[in-house]
């Protein structure tokens, strides 16, 4: 690799003079790392909005009957808190802030291929989340139909569904952009000797799904705006009363609405197979592997979405082959499982905390996976569908999943994004309560709903108390953990001490730039000779850890 | 970007031409919207799925350009056309079994 390290005094992409100062550097700029920070800071004011409803959510369930809300209240939160952890946090989070930071960087590149596309995509982001938020204030009171925006019920209902289909649309918009600019960017702008199997695999992953968002995406927004049209002027596509077929709606939505799943999944997989090798201090197990399983993953999870309407009147047919397909998804799913454990074999571990994130992850995902299969089955799906249960399994898979690996990976790069690094102890300590909390919250729930607990209700009866009860105190520890781990981060952004350039021992092209990078990421475009994980090979000697560990 | 101009090959399309495409999109759309309400029974969707597909490969050729294009962008829109018939034929599992 050409020598592209940076002199000592080189000048941080924070502090370089552009042509704008104050706000106007970031709010103008076309730097995919000032992007990615402004992603930062809107999707995690986002989650914690969303984590607030889910909050008062469990609150309410504390006890039977009204304990702090009314009923129509309850439906408008637990459609808004789905609304905003899907569409806010969970599909741009991982793609819209670490890719944009490192994806041009881990490429060998100086920023995206079309740096001003995406700054439009990020004003797009901030208008959706803004037209969500107006929404809830609008005549018609905020949204009660559930994030699936089913009809009919979305058509018929008071509350202003229009704007938050509006709202959707846009965000949808800002997905698709982001996609296009990321196939381009890994197409266009590999550093000389990157060939595809030398790509590291969080690239690979972001690949998978920029195809996802792509193609997929436009499904919804014309079925939403469908949705919409529906309502304005009754034009009788959805609505059975016109004539219309409301299956026809779920089978759109889900057309989009899975693959969205794997949006949410797929980054944090490439973020794990980041995170194990550098903390394996080893080769990852089957690179390639783990490659084409993203891709398969992408391309399977195309033709699985019926599984969410097993019980809503499509054909026994239809049944069993949306039952099949979705057996055969867990399958490349599986696949990086094993890598990922085969990599950590004979591996000099070290118990960092990004690592103890993946850790977590592949336990939570790994039970929100093959609870997965028991809704997949048929005939244990009749007896699970719109319980407890669902909602259980879908935290695992994407908060248990995508969202904790989103932290996961903020702690990973913390060092490298702002220069600092923050305390240890505290963030396991975060960790910990936040899995305990997760554990007590939703492992309750998969009871609950086995019991016959259904999802979306405000009220319960006597039998369900007691687990309620563990559920909401289970979501206090897991608020709890999750504000410490913040408020680590914010101390750190503060008070940290000064991270070296690669205090992880890593190896991919981020950890050969200083932290954090300068602006244009590399004086020089490196030359790639070797493999992304290829620990044999020393990348420049100037890491600390490194020299530790193998010298 | 060089690269693209290296591989690019030039090629200037007429107003003539594209004013007959637009021309042929619109009768076309005129066609659907007749053929709708005559009654075809079952072929009725088939034929709206040809009309269809006859005016999105002419969008995507002459207004998009697919046709003077690279190899690599005819593959990305064959995947992506192929991921839209494999959903079509998914979705009639349901409608052609209920
Ligand atoms: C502090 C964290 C969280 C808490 C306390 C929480 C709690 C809840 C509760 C109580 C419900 C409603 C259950 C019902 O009555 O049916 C719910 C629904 C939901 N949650 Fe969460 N949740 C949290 C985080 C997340 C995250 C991170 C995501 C996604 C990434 C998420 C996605 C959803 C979705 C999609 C629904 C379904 C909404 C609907 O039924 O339309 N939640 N959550």
């Amino acid at each position: 690799m050409a020598n592209h390290v940076i002199a000592e005094n080189y000048v941080d992409f924070y502090k370089e003079k552009g042509k704008h100062t104050g706000l106007g550097a970031w709010l103008l700029t076309t730097d995919h790392k000032r992007i990615g920070i402004m992603y930062l800071v809107a999707i995690v004011t986002f989650f914690l909005v969303g984590a607030t409803l889910g909050f008062l959510m469990r609150l309410e369930m504390l006890s039977r009957g009204r304990t702090i809300m009314d009923p129509q209240t309850y439906n408008s939160l637990f459609t808004l808190h789905g609304l905003i952890m899907i569409f806010l946090f969970i599909i741009p989070g991982i793609p819209g802030v670490f890719g944009n930071f490192f994806l041009p960087i881990m490429l060998g590149a100086k920023d995206v291929a079309f740096p001003r596309l995406n700054l439009l995509s990020w004003y797009l982001y901030i208008s959706g989340g803004l037209f969500a938020v107006v929404s809830v204030f609008l005549k018609g009171g905020p949204i009660d139909t559930g994030w699936t925006f089913y009809v009919p019920y979305s058509i018929r209902t008071g509350t202003d569904v229009s704007w938050m289909i509006l709202a959707a649309f846009i965000l949808g918009l800002s997905s698709i952009i982001t996609g296009l600019n990321f196939i381009t960017t890994i197409h266009r702008l590999r550093a000389p000797g990157m060939g595809w199997f030398k790509m590291p695999l969080f690239a690979w992953a972001l690949y998978a799904t920029a195809w996802i968002q792509l193609i997929a995406t436009p499904v919804v927004g014309i079925t939403l705006a469908l949705v919409a049209v529906e309502r304005l002027i009754g034009i009788g596509l959805f609505d059975p009363s016109l004539g219309g077929d409301p299956i026809l709606y779920q089978h759109l939505f889900w057309i989009y609405a899975h693959p969205a799943v794997y949006i949410m999944i797929l980054p944090a997989m490439g973020v794990v197979s980041e995170i194990i090798p550098t903390f394996a201090h080893r080769t990852i197990f089957g690179y390639k592997a783990i490659a084409i399983s993203s891709l398969a993953i992408a391309f399977v999870g195309y033709f699985v979405w019926g599984h969410h309407m097993f019980s809503s009147g499509m054909s026994d047919t239809a049944r069993w082959i949306f039952s099949l397909t979705t057996f055969l998804v867990a399958l490349p799913s599986g696949v990086k499982v094993f890598n990922w454990v085969a990599t950590l074999y004979k591996g000099s571990i070290e118990l960092g905390t990004p690592l103890l994130f993946c850790m977590a992850f592949i336990f939570l995902f790994s039970i929100g996976g093959l609870t997965g299969l028991v809704l997949g089955a048929l005939a244990t799906d009749i007896h699970l569908t719109d319980t407890y249960f669902v909602v259980a399994h879908f935290h695992f898979v994407v908060f248990g999943g995508g969202g904790f690996i989103f932290f996961g990976a903020l702690h990973y790069w913390f060092p490298k994004m702002f220069g600092k690094t923050y305390n240890e102890k505290v963030s396991k300590a975060a960790l910990g309560t936040m899995v305990i909390g997760f554990m007590l919250l939703y492992f309750t729930m998969f009871i609950l709903g086995y019991e016959g607990m259904p999802r979306r209700y405000y009220d319960y009866l006597p039998q369900f108390a007691t687990l309620h009860i563990v559920a909401t105190v289970g979501s206090w520890i897991l608020v709890g953990g999750i504000l410490v781990m913040i408020g680590n981060l914010l101390v750190a952004l503060k008070k940290g001490k000064k991270a070296s350039m690669n205090p992880w021992g890593g190896r991919t092209l981020e950890w050969t730039v200083p932290s954090p990078p300068p602006v244009e990421n590399f004086e020089e475009i490196p030359v790639i000779t070797h493999g992304p994980y290829d620990y044999e090979y020393n990348i420049n000697g100037d890491s600390d850890k490194m020299e530790e560990n193998y010298h | 970007m060089q690269q693209n101009n290296e591989s690019h090959k030039p090629h200037i399309v007429g107003y003539a031409t594209y004013i007959f495409v637009w021309l042929s999109l619109l009768a076309l759309t005129a066609v659907t919207v007749t053929v709708a309400g005559i009654n075809f029974g079952g072929i009725t969707l088939l034929i709206a799925i040809v009309i269809a597909i006859v005016k999105s490969s002419l969008v995507l050729n002459i207004f998009m350009h697919i046709k003077f294009d690279d190899v690599v962008f005819k593959v990305f829109v064959g995947i992506a056309v192929l991921t839209l018939t494999a959903v079509f034929v998914f979705t009639f599992f349901d409608y052609l079994s209920r």
